[in-house]
């Protein structure tokens, strides 16, 4: 029977983590990462999972231990935040480039200096080139729902590459909310076995891992291979969301729309916002607005395609960023990717780039209001400087 | 009438945000006297942890700087070679040392590094809600070690003092503790020998002070400082560990 709980957004991950019950979970502990290992370490001590659990020394220990066992044909997760995925960023890319289907939820949390645990997309965001999946959650239960498909994702055949389940630091990890849980056995039945591919077990076949590969090697043709997995992965993340639909009843894909099939003037944002964006369509809408909203999932791979057909008839965009690429006056790499996938259409929405809510700062209905606000001033003019707007920014 | 005590100048008047019972409070308090002792408040810069002390430059009134998880030796460095007439510290716990920043501190004794160091030892992770630490004891309970330290899986906890005083490097290592009067005032001593060490130019010095931490302990204040005495120090003794120049 499914269960209807009442869960913080860390132990909704550390449950799907109980189902799953991976080989082994190496970590070290960060906030607001640190409660889902806690309760993890408990499901441990209690003989709930069969899992070997690994207290890393620091968080580039604990990816090259999940690097290991992975490798080792084990199936392995680990979790992290902030400076504990900065410090990772060398592991990242090996974990990638030696096609291991790591799953790794991230609890989003500002990169220092200042120092600041609370949410922002900074961190995730910069490991956006790493090669892992990126999947953003609105709430505990997509956080939930996303750890399990993270899992039949990252090892389907045509992919094996890690995937990184994102969720809003303390807004998502340290809120209560109610949620849907599989039963065990369902979700069991979904996770299946691992089949490990060229698993260091395999006598009969003994491989190297990551070996050196030089100037006339294959590096370039790994790297190619690599960037298909990811184009491949679309269709993975397509294919399991259906698989996930007939066992739970929910539906996911690359994105979610909110009253977008006559909206002028489309919000797009993804994690937590998303909740607060909504209902400020409905009251916009009330008040004669035609507005929407695009709520982004599936950060990497870039549905470029989709999104660019979902908001072809729309004329103003207002991307919302809650992190900054400090690339000069180009805006948050929603924003940047966005404005990318439209170069080669003929009528292009004017797109404003809202970023918002660094290091914590309250994403406000009232701001949300602005935002508006001001794509309504700039519906037409194309001046430069106002392309970026910092959204409640103090003077 | 003479004043018996007061406020260490280098401290400052802000309120501390340690637990009830955290001897983490004491701990600076030392530090401040000993800067002031020694008059070189306007020379020293003081390196702050990622760790229950992150605050740390609210409280000292002394220049200061973060630091990374772990990356105090590597930072506290880098403002000596700039700045080597300036006294510079740094203050770091268990996880921060010894788990996440163990290479730094190795290797900023190898190099004798001519800095000091506050190395405080609650066995835990404080800031992070009380999970496992290398220096958690056997059989400890922690979050993250709900059964227990297994030291089949986890080891044994490292003792950092005798393993950093094999290093050439190191000059003066001494380990200390807080849980009486009596070994608050020996605490001080150590201190202000690691430091003079360091006035002196006679390279890296260190001071490892036993530490509480009742919340996550689970322990009331009085109890923790009995656990500390009675678990802690036979695993951890106390000693000068190394005095190299017999300063
Ligand atoms: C790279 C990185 N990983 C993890 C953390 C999270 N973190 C902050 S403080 C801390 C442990 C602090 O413990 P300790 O150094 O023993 O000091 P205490 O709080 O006990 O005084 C951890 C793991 C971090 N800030 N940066």
């Amino acid at each position: 029977m499914p269960r209807t709980v009442a869960l913080i957004g860390t132990d909704a991950i550390a449950e799907a983590m109980r189902q799953i019950n991976p080989d082994v979970v190496p970590a070290y502990p960060i906030t607001p990462q640190t409660a889902i290992v806690e309760t993890f370490a408990q499901m441990v001590g209690d003989g709930l999972v069969d899992t070997e659990m690994i207290n890393a020394e620091s968080e580039h220990s604990a990816l090259s231990a999940a690097i290991g066992a992975a490798a080792a044909g084990a199936r392995v997760m680990t979790a992290t935040s902030a400076q504990g995925l900065a410090l990772m960023w060398e592991m990242l890319y090996i974990a990638s480039g030696m096609r291991l289907p790591i799953v790794m939820p991230n609890v989003n949390r500002a990169l220092s200096a200042p120092i600041n645990i609370h949410c922002d997309h900074s961190d995730s965001m910069g490991a956006r080139d790493s090669g892992w999946i990126q999947l953003f959650s609105e709430n505990a239960q997509e956080a939930y729902d996303n750890v399990l498909q993270a899992v039949l994702i990252a090892e389907d055949p045509n992919v094996l590459l890690p995937v990184m389940v994102l969720l809003d630091g303390f807004i998502i990890s340290h809120a209560v909310e109610r949620l849907d849980l599989l039963d065990d056995r369902t979700a069991k039945q979904f996770i299946g076995t691992l089949m490990p591919r060229d698993s260091l077990l395999d006598a009969e076949n003994p491989p190297s891992w990551g070996v050196f590969d030089g100037l006339g090697g294959y590096y370039f043709e790994f790297k190619r291979a690599q960037a298909q997995a990811m184009i491949n992965a679309a269709a993975a993340v397509r294919k399991v969301a259906g698989q996930y639909a007939e066992i739970s009843g929910r539906h996911y894909d690359f994105f979610e729309t909110y009253r977008l099939d006559d909206a002028e003037l489309v919000i797009v944002a993804a994690g937590s916002a998303a909740g607060t964006i909504r209902s400020m369509i409905d009251d916009l809408r009330a008040e004669g607005l035609r507005i929407g909203m695009l709520k982004l999932r599936m950060f990497r791979p870039f549905p470029e395609r989709d999104l660019v057909k979902a908001l072809s008839h729309v004329k103003n965009v207002a991307v919302f960023d809650r992190s900054d690429t400090f690339a000069g006056e180009m805006g948050g790499p929603l924003f940047v990717e966005l404005r990318a996938a439209f170069y080669e259409e003929e009528k292009r929405p004017q797109m404003l780039n809202f970023i918002y809510g660094l290091g914590g700062r309250d994403l406000s209905r009232n701001l949300i209001r602005q935002a508006v606000d001001s794509c309504k001033l700039a519906a037409g003019s194309n001046e430069r400087q106002k392309r970026i707007i910092y959204l409640g920014i103090r003077d | 009438m003479n004043a018996v005590f007061a406020r260490p100048r280098a401290m400052t008047e802000q309120k501390t945000h340690y637990c009830p019972g955290c001897t983490h409070g004491i701990i600076h308090r030392m530090v401040a006297e000993v800067i002031d002792e020694l008059g070189i408040r306007e020379d020293t810069v003081g390196v702050a942890p990622v760790g229950c002390a992150v605050f740390l430059y609210n409280y000292l009134d002394i220049d200061m700087q973060e630091s990374a998880h772990g990356r105090a030796p590597a930072v506290a460095t880098g403002i000596k070679r700039v700045l080597p007439d300036r006294i510079v510290f740094t203050y770091q716990g268990d996880g921060d040392l010894a788990s996440i920043g163990t290479a730094e501190i190795i290797h900023a004794a190898a190099r004798g590094e001519n800095i000091t160091t506050v190395f405080v030892n609650n066995a835990i992770y404080g800031m992070t809600g009380g999970q496992m630490a290398p220096t958690t004891l056997p059989g400890q309970f922690t979050s993250t070690s709900k059964a227990g330290r297994n030291t089949q899986s986890a080891g044994f906890p490292i003792r950092v003092s005798e393993m950093l005083a094999t290093l050439e490097g190191a000059t003066y290592i001494s380990r200390v503790s807080v849980h009486n009067p009596a070994h608050v005032i020996r605490a001080k001593k150590a201190l202000l020998k690691a430091f003079t060490v360091q006035k002196q130019g006679l390279g890296f010095s260190m001071v490892e002070v036993l530490s509480t931490c009742p919340t996550n302990w689970g322990l009331k204040p009085t109890e923790a400082l009995a656990w500390l005495e009675e678990k802690m120090i036979p695993y951890y003794p106390l000693d000068e560990v190394k005095n190299r120049l017999e300063v």
